[in-house]
């Protein structure tokens, strides 16, 4: 690439009188010409599009045509999705769970629990989510999102017997490696929330709650493997501690399902997925809807929530909610993009029409100018 | 006296007031001293930089003295020593590479330069040693040496010329490396003094050395035994300059007086001066609004994060402990680690990879150039040349190569040479017209000139239409005195010039046969012998013609009446072998026209007219019969004159107006330096492109003038300005006040009585206002710049800057190259830092070529010294135009959009991290993978971008080079103005908001897909970087109007590769990585419905304004059409004023109507 810098400096040494077009002399001077191909001499075949009036003009109506409607459709979908989100954390005096989030004390023996009464003003149909949400809980600080070991949750050995730096200051605890290690895990929401529905005659109906699906497939079954198989997680954790905040060790987060218990427990690998933003919602459970489909999942009517508090919040003012949504193709309740997506197909449409009308004025002006040429 | 001592304390002239002392061959002047020696520097001449131990510290030193060097390397430091949220290595390997590409390139090119200029320094030369003759190598000689220098030889150092082979004690040199002065000029040695070398004591004393080619002042003191020294006074003539070559004259030998780096000519190479363009000043400035940027962004986050964190619980939740390291540190400490991490985290945005694209787009575009098959000229059998090794490379930014094709792009002032630029340096006898008949050349190359017949002396007709032919006397006659009035010398032995075989082929002389001071009378000589009259040579004071009979005739040369500026003719007094005695004169048509018959001159002037309108120099020839009583009384009176000591030269001058009158015109001559082809249509290509040309030669103003002319700089209506040393010496007064009469005198004319003109528009063709054409020659150039008093140097210096900015082409005669270089500088520098190109072929020129911002040099006769100076070399003047219209447009283009671009790009890439860091306690943390951080400019946006900076074509190279006004849309830096700045950022800024704002109100509620799970920050980050990518990518596609097969396959090609890449990328658990954050994100993100429609709809929303405003722009475009209907290849010369605010969008139309 360089060498082409240098040609002339090669060529000084030519006697200065050379004539070039000798007499007779048929100089076999080496053919520099360059090559005649298209690339070289910038003749490459090109497609020179023009963005003009003809052929934006409909683009725009069929934004507009395309936009609009699926506005609609995202809007009303986002309108049929019901939602319901109740504050347990516990700030007002009022609140049932006043005395919990007061008088909090870590390893309590004791839990602390309190009821939260509410009352839902349409039936929930279909399978219906439930999330518990946080707020101003920065899982997305730089110092949490690091802090975790995913070699170690993916069953490594070594990485469970010797965490990563990037651990620290949950990375040992009395010398001993702590698994999971790292902030995200020490911080494991562990409220349980228990839902009932009160039937009019005032008896109290559990409402069963799926705890697996929560996760992501990939998750569950890649990202996060126990070491040595999921039999005998006592013993394959045998030489590590659980995590400092933790009431009971990672092989007891669910004992009665092997195929949920440990690193694959899925409550854990929801909190593991950290946040975006500083007020974010996790899948908690799901509420199936009943086989035979006859009266929606969540009737209207009466409820009760027990929380067992275990997570304080308060010292950082954050807050704890319940959310109760159903879900649809586009996901949780969100008005936003149909709203965006009405708003954007409306606004192309109309600049359609202005354009189309500019156009019009100028265009014939144009024409007409070009005709005497 | 006191003036003088003033300039020294003020600190100017202060090497040339001091003088050195010389002693000739070492010897003391007097026995009895003792010679102390005085120190110069060597002879050595060093132009390499480096040597092999310090090559490593000084070019690491020098390539990290480099802003942009700099810069990443302290990135590099800070992510090696801070915990920062990305990874040294991201920043550290780039920069790696960077640095040792250079390094080995600036190695390698050091290494040449060691090797050019040991063969300069190791050069043998023969030195006289207490009378041995000693064979050293060049480097050895001090000064003092007495040097002998044979014929052919260059100078090794500046001599004194003391003693000649020839005899009548002169020599011939030729300084055509020096000053681009290819004639041969003669030298004398010092008058009256020991021609014994061996013997000799003297002392030279003379100025220090200054670069100043002509001027020389020094004295020589000659010591004989016992006796008053003898004092010999030495000028210019009696100096030999390095450099130049000894011509015709067997051996010389010169006393050394400056040497190695002191030599003239080392002082005039100039050092290759920091050019920076346009592009890389904007790029500068936009830098430094970046840097300012983030900064700035750094400054508010730390801020904030500290002011955030004094909220309870906000700094350290129970959650999210710190480790004992972090507790412990110093609050201050940690605040400015905290500065720096931020840095590091936005530093993206002033990516290394933009350096490199900018090279590579410098380096690779400028191939085009040398692939152009236009450019190539089958008489030489090369094509352009760019020369992309060191020029730069001390430039402020390069990191990787430096070149300056974009350069190319803007240029407001082209500064050419005359001689064998606009020239081809090449003297042809054209015509003649004898008593009234016009007698054409026939000549092999002007076969288009098709009515000519064979034969010797073919009359092509006269004007008149009269077939009627001069007498043969008469032709005669006209003939001789072609080859009696001249001081032409044969070149002698005309068996040693077998260096020059080839001009014998044809039994006479070549062109190198004849040695002249001036071409054009070479050209006569030839002409002559064209006609069947050949000139062979003087013997001993007869000067020999052969007839065509091919009979020699002698000639007794009796008198020489020289050619001097004010009479402007020459005569020579001559006797024939009959007795009779002749005198022919021959002369510019003004100072002949009045001392011939009256009736002979109407005939000859029409003829003379005409063809000084051609172009040609014209002379006429007259002569007159002395009757021998006649000629007693003028050999008299010019011997007299001859002698006298006093007034000589006006005495002189007055014989010769005697002399030369009542004399009988008998023709005229025209004598063509042949223009280079299609010079005049590339001049007026370059002023219809706004671009203002000055000549800047070291000929003679006549002849300049002439060339001027006929490359149709001076119009036949174009008012001269003249400010030469002619016009100065008027009046009686100093010259100063004339000078500033007359400066304040065109100003008027030319600056303040001119309308207003408007930017723009210069040469208006229906001549409706006044052209003007200014002359300035050198010595009023220096009167100009250094003038004696500061104010008036400055005042003088605006006055003459403003006349020649009003003025439609400025000829500078009589430069030597430093004034060129001079006047280059003084235009770079002046109001609104013009672009300036220069253009030559000699090395004379080599110091305006590195002073201008783009150096071109032609291929030309005068040796390669141009073009080894230059950016770029064409073989002819005629491919400028395309190399400025064609190439310099489309580069300007590529290289303003591929820097706009990048900026923009990296803006909307970090905004979105910016803002994130509002939600995430000012924690640095990225929202994007470190993957997508460092793919980000290397993989998914570079090469898009790369490949529409190398084939972009908004307007075909056809319809550029055919209106020349197009050039104007990019004059004055149009693309990389502020406004054109500002409205890439505020779009880099719509688009990161947009991005970052638009997903934040979708994850607002974060369970997007259908089965009620939800997203993580990963997936937040993937998503504003797949907008990103896709809408950046496409941005570059709605603002491609040429699209080749190449831009397809990177546009596409990197959406795919993106898309291909974040599959592969989040499919594998990477066993080197600590942290799986993108483990299926990008799939899971696709399965979402309304990730899909997001993605659509933010990419849609931040293009629409871009598409808007193309169509926008496009009302404006009628109205501009409306003017100037034709952008047709077929129309010829690009008359037409064209509109300089088309959209982009009508071009691309246009051009596909030719297609």
């Amino acid at each position: 690439m360089m060498a082409s810098g240098y040609n002339a400096k090669e060529e000084d040494g030519h006697p200065a009188g050379v004539t070039v077009h000798g007499v007779g002399g048929p100089v076999t001077v080496k053919n520099k010409k360059p090559d005649n191909t298209a690339f070289k001499q910038q003749r490459l075949p090109a497609w020179q599009p023009i963005l003009t009036a003809g052929t934006v003009l409909p683009a725009f109506f069929v934004i507009g045509l395309i936009f609009i409607p699926i506005g609609i459709g995202l809007f009303v979908t986002s309108k049929n999705i019901k939602e319901f989100e109740i504050d347990y954390t516990g700030v007002d005096m009022s609140s049932p769970c006043f005395n919990c989030s007061q008088n909090y004390i870590w390893n309590s023996t004791t839990p602390c629990t309190c009821s939260v009464p509410f009352t839902l003003d349409q039936p929930f149909e279909n399978n219906v989510f439930m999330y518990y949400g946080l707020s101003n809980f920065y899982q997305n600080h730089r110092r949490y999102v690091k802090s975790r070991d995913d070699s170690q949750l993916n069953g490594d050995l070594s990485s469970l017997k010797n965490p990563s730096k990037e651990c620290e200051p949950y990375r040992t605890s009395n010398d001993k490696p702590i698994a999971p290690c790292g902030a995200i895990a020490n911080s494991l929401f562990n409220d349980t929330l228990g839902l009932y529905y009160i039937d009019p005659n005032g008896s109290r109906t559990a409402i069963p709650l799926v705890r697996k699906g929560i996760a992501w497939w990939t998750d569950k079954h890649v990202k996060f493997r126990n070491p040595g198989g999921n039999d005998n997680l006592t013993v394959a954790f045998q030489a590590t501690t659980k995590p400092v905040n933790w009431r009971k060790p990672v092989y007891e987060l669910d004992p009665s399902d092997s195929d949920n218990n440990g690193f694959i427990n899925e409550d854990f690998i929801v909190w593991m997925r950290t946040a975006a933003l500083p007020t974010f919602r996790k899948l908690y459970r799901i509420i199936q809807k009943k086989p035979n489909n006859l009266s929606p999942t969540l009737p209207l009517g009466q409820y009760v929530l027990d929380v067992t508090y275990n997570y304080p919040v308060r010292s950082f003012e954050g807050r704890k909610r319940m959310i109760l949504s159903t879900i649809s193709w586009m996901g949780g309740k969100n008005p936003f993009l149909g709203i965006a997506y009405i708003t954007v197909g409306s606004v192309c449409f109309f600049l359609g029409i202005v354009l189309l009308v500019i156009h019009h004025k100028y265009g014939n002006r144009n024409n007409s100018a070009d005709i005497p040429h | 006296m006191l003036r003088r001592c003033l300039n020294r304390l003020l600190g100017r002239d202060e090497r040339r007031a001091t003088s050195r002392t010389i002693y000739v061959g070492h010897r003391p002047c007097h026995e009895a001293e003792v010679f102390i020696p005085p120190k110069f520097c060597d002879n050595r001449i060093v132009s390499s930089k480096y040597t092999v131990w310090n090559f490593l510290p000084k070019n690491l030193f020098e390539q990290f003295r480099r802003i942009a060097n700099f810069y990443f390397l302290i990135i590099f430091l800070v992510q090696v020593i801070v915990d920062t949220p990305t990874s040294p290595v991201t920043s550290g390997l780039p920069l790696f590479f960077v640095i040792t590409v250079t390094a080995i390139k600036q190695g390698y090119e050091d290494w040449l330069r060691h090797k050019a200029d040991n063969e300069v320094n190791k050069y043998l030369v023969t030195v006289l040693e207490d009378g041995k003759e000693i064979k050293t190598e060049s480097e050895k000689i001090k000064v003092g040496d007495v040097v002998e220098v044979e014929e052919d030889e260059t100078f090794p150092c500046d001599l004194i010329l003391l003693k000649s082979s020839r005899e009548d004690e002169t020599c011939f040199v030729t300084t055509a490396s020096l000053d681009g002065e290819s004639n041969h000029k003669t030298h004398y040695t010092v008058p009256e003094m020991d021609k014994d070398l061996r013997s000799l004591r003297a002392t030279i004393e003379c100025e220090e050395p200054q670069p100043d080619l002509y001027k020389f002042v020094g004295r020589m003191d000659i010591y004989m035994d016992n006796q008053e020294p003898a004092r010999r006074s030495l000028g210019p003539e009696n100096l030999l300059l390095k450099g130049a070559t000894l011509k015709n004259t067997q051996k010389i030998f010169g006393v050394a007086v400056y040497s190695g780096m002191e030599t003239k000519m080392a002082l005039n190479y100039q050092g290759k001066s920091q050019k920076r363009s346009a592009v890389e000043k904007s790029i500068n400035a936009f830098l430094l609004v970046y840097l300012c940027i983030l900064v700035s962004k750094a400054l508010i986050c730390t801020t904030l994060k500290y002011v955030w964190q004094t909220q309870p619980g906000q700094d350290e939740p129970w959650y999210n402990q710190k480790t004992r390291k972090d507790k412990d540190g110093n609050q201050y400490l940690k605040m400015f680690t905290d500065f720096l991490s931020f840095m590091v985290l936005f530093n993206f945005i002033i990516p290394v990879s933009m350096y490199v694209t900018v090279e590579m787009q410098k380096f690779l575009g400028s191939f085009f150039i040398a692939w152009d098959r236009d450019f190539f000229d089958p008489e030489i059998q090369e094509g352009a040349l760019v020369n992309t090794s060191d020029l730069n490379e001390e430039l402020g930014q390069a990191l990787l190569f430096s070149h300056s094709s974009d350069h190319l792009a803007a240029v407001e002032y082209v500064f050419t040479d005359k001689t064998g630029t606009l020239t081809q340096n090449n003297m042809e006898f054209i015509e003649c017209c004898i008593d009234g008949f016009q007698y054409k050349n026939k000549e092999p190359s002007y076969t288009e000139r098709s009515s000519e017949v064979d034969g010797v002396d073919v009359t092509d007709g006269p004007v008149n239409q009269l077939q009627q032919k001069a007498g043969m006397d008469k032709e005669e006659l006209f003939l001789r005195a072609l080859c009696l009035c001249h001081t032409v010398q044969v070149k002698e032995q005309a068996d040693q010039v077998d260096g020059h075989g080839g001009d014998q082929v044809d039994g006479g002389l070549g062109p190198e046969g004849f040695i002249a001071s001036s071409p054009d009378e070479v050209a006569l000589v030839m002409g002559a012998k064209k006609y069947g009259f050949t000139f062979l040579g003087m013997q001993s004071n007869t000067m020999r013609v052969m007839n065509r009979d091919k009979e020699v005739e002698a000639y007794q040369l009796l008198h020489v009446l020289n050619f001097d500026p004010v009479r402007r003719r020459m005569s020579v007094i001559v006797k024939s072998a009959s007795g009779q005695i002749m005198l022919f004169c021959k002369g510019a048509d003004s100072s002949i026209f009045p001392r011939v018959r009256q009736q002979e001159v109407d005939r000859i002037r029409m003829h003379v007219e005409r063809n000084a309108t051609e172009g040609y120099r014209t002379l006429c020839v007259a002569y007159k019969l002395l009757k021998n009583d006649e000629y007693d009384i003028v050999d008299a009176e010019l011997r007299e004159a001859r002698l006298s000591l006093q007034d000589r030269e006006d005495k002189l001058l007055k014989v010769y107006n005697q002399v030369e009158t009542d004399m009988s015109l008998i023709g005229a001559t025209a004598v063509e330096d042949r223009l280079q082809e299609e010079a005049a249509e590339t001049m007026e290509a370059l002023q219809g492109a706004g671009i203002k040309v000055w000549v800047l030669t070291g000929d003679k103003m006549e002849t300049a003038k002439s060339t001027c002319y006929a490359c149709r700089l001076f119009q036949r209506g174009t008012e001269l300005l003249e400010l030469t040393v002619r016009t100065l010496e008027d009046g009686e007064r100093k010259r100063e006040e004339r000078l500033y009469e007359l400066l304040q005198d065109y100003h008027k004319k030319a600056v303040q009585d001119a309308p207003p003109v408007r930017a723009g528009v210069t040469r208006n063709w229906s001549s409706s206002n006044q052209d003007y054409g200014f002359i300035i020659d050198g010595a009023t150039l220096s009167l100009v710049l250094n003038s004696s008093t500061d104010s008036n140097s400055s005042s003088y210096k605006n006055l003459f800057l403003q006349i020649c900015q009003n003025c439609t082409s400025v000829l500078c005669c009589r430069m030597a190259p430093l004034q060129k270089a001079q006047i280059v500088k003084l235009v770079k520098n002046s109001k609104g830092s013009p672009i300036t190109l220069s253009i030559g072929d000699g090395a004379n020129d080599v110091s305006m070529i590195l002073e201008a911002h783009v150096g071109i040099g032609v291929k030309g006769k005068e040796g390669r010294q141009a073009v080894r100076n230059s950016d770029y070399a064409i073989p002819k003047l005629k491919h400028l135009k395309k190399l400025l219209l064609a190439h310099g447009h489309l580069y300007y283009v590529r290289i303003a959009h591929l820097v706009q671009y990048f900026f923009y790009k990296n803006l909307c890439f970090i905004l979105p991290q910016f803002l994130f860091q509002f939600f995430c306690g000012y924690s640095q943390q990225p929202l994007y993978d470190a993957a997508y951080l460092t793919m980000y400019n290397i993989c998914f946006t570079s090469m898009p971008i790369l490949a529409y900076s190398l084939v972009e074509q908004h307007i075909c190279m056809e319809v550029l080079q055919e209106n020349a006004g197009l050039y104007r849309d990019i004059a004055k830096n149009a693309m990389l103005r502020w406004g054109p700045f500002l409205y890439w950022t505020l779009l880099g800024v719509y688009h990161g908001l947009l991005f970052f704002f638009g997903v934040r109100l979708l994850f607002s509620n974060s369970a997007l897909q259908d089965n009620g799970q939800v997203f993580g920050n990963w997936s937040y980050g993937t998503i504003v970087f797949t907008i990103l990518v896709f809408t950046v990518t496409l941005k570059l596609a709605l603002d491609t109007r040429y699209w080749t097969w190449v831009n397809h396959f990177v546009i596409w090609g990197s959406l795919a590769f993106y898309t291909f890449f974040s599959f592969f990328w989040g499919g594998i658990i990477w066993p080197f990585l600590q942290q799986q954050r993108l483990y299926f994100v990008f799939a899971n993100m696709l399965s979402s419905v309304v990730t899909w429609l997001v993605i659509i709809l933010l990419i849609l929303l931040s293009l629409l304004p871009e598409i808007l405003l193309q169509l926008l722009r496009k009302p404006r475009g009628p109205h501009s059409r409306q003017k100037n209907p034709l952008v047709q290849p077929a129309v010829g010369v690009n008359l037409y004023p064209m509109s300089q605010a088309r959209p982009l969008l009508m071009k691309a139309d246009e051009s596909n109507t030719i297609l």
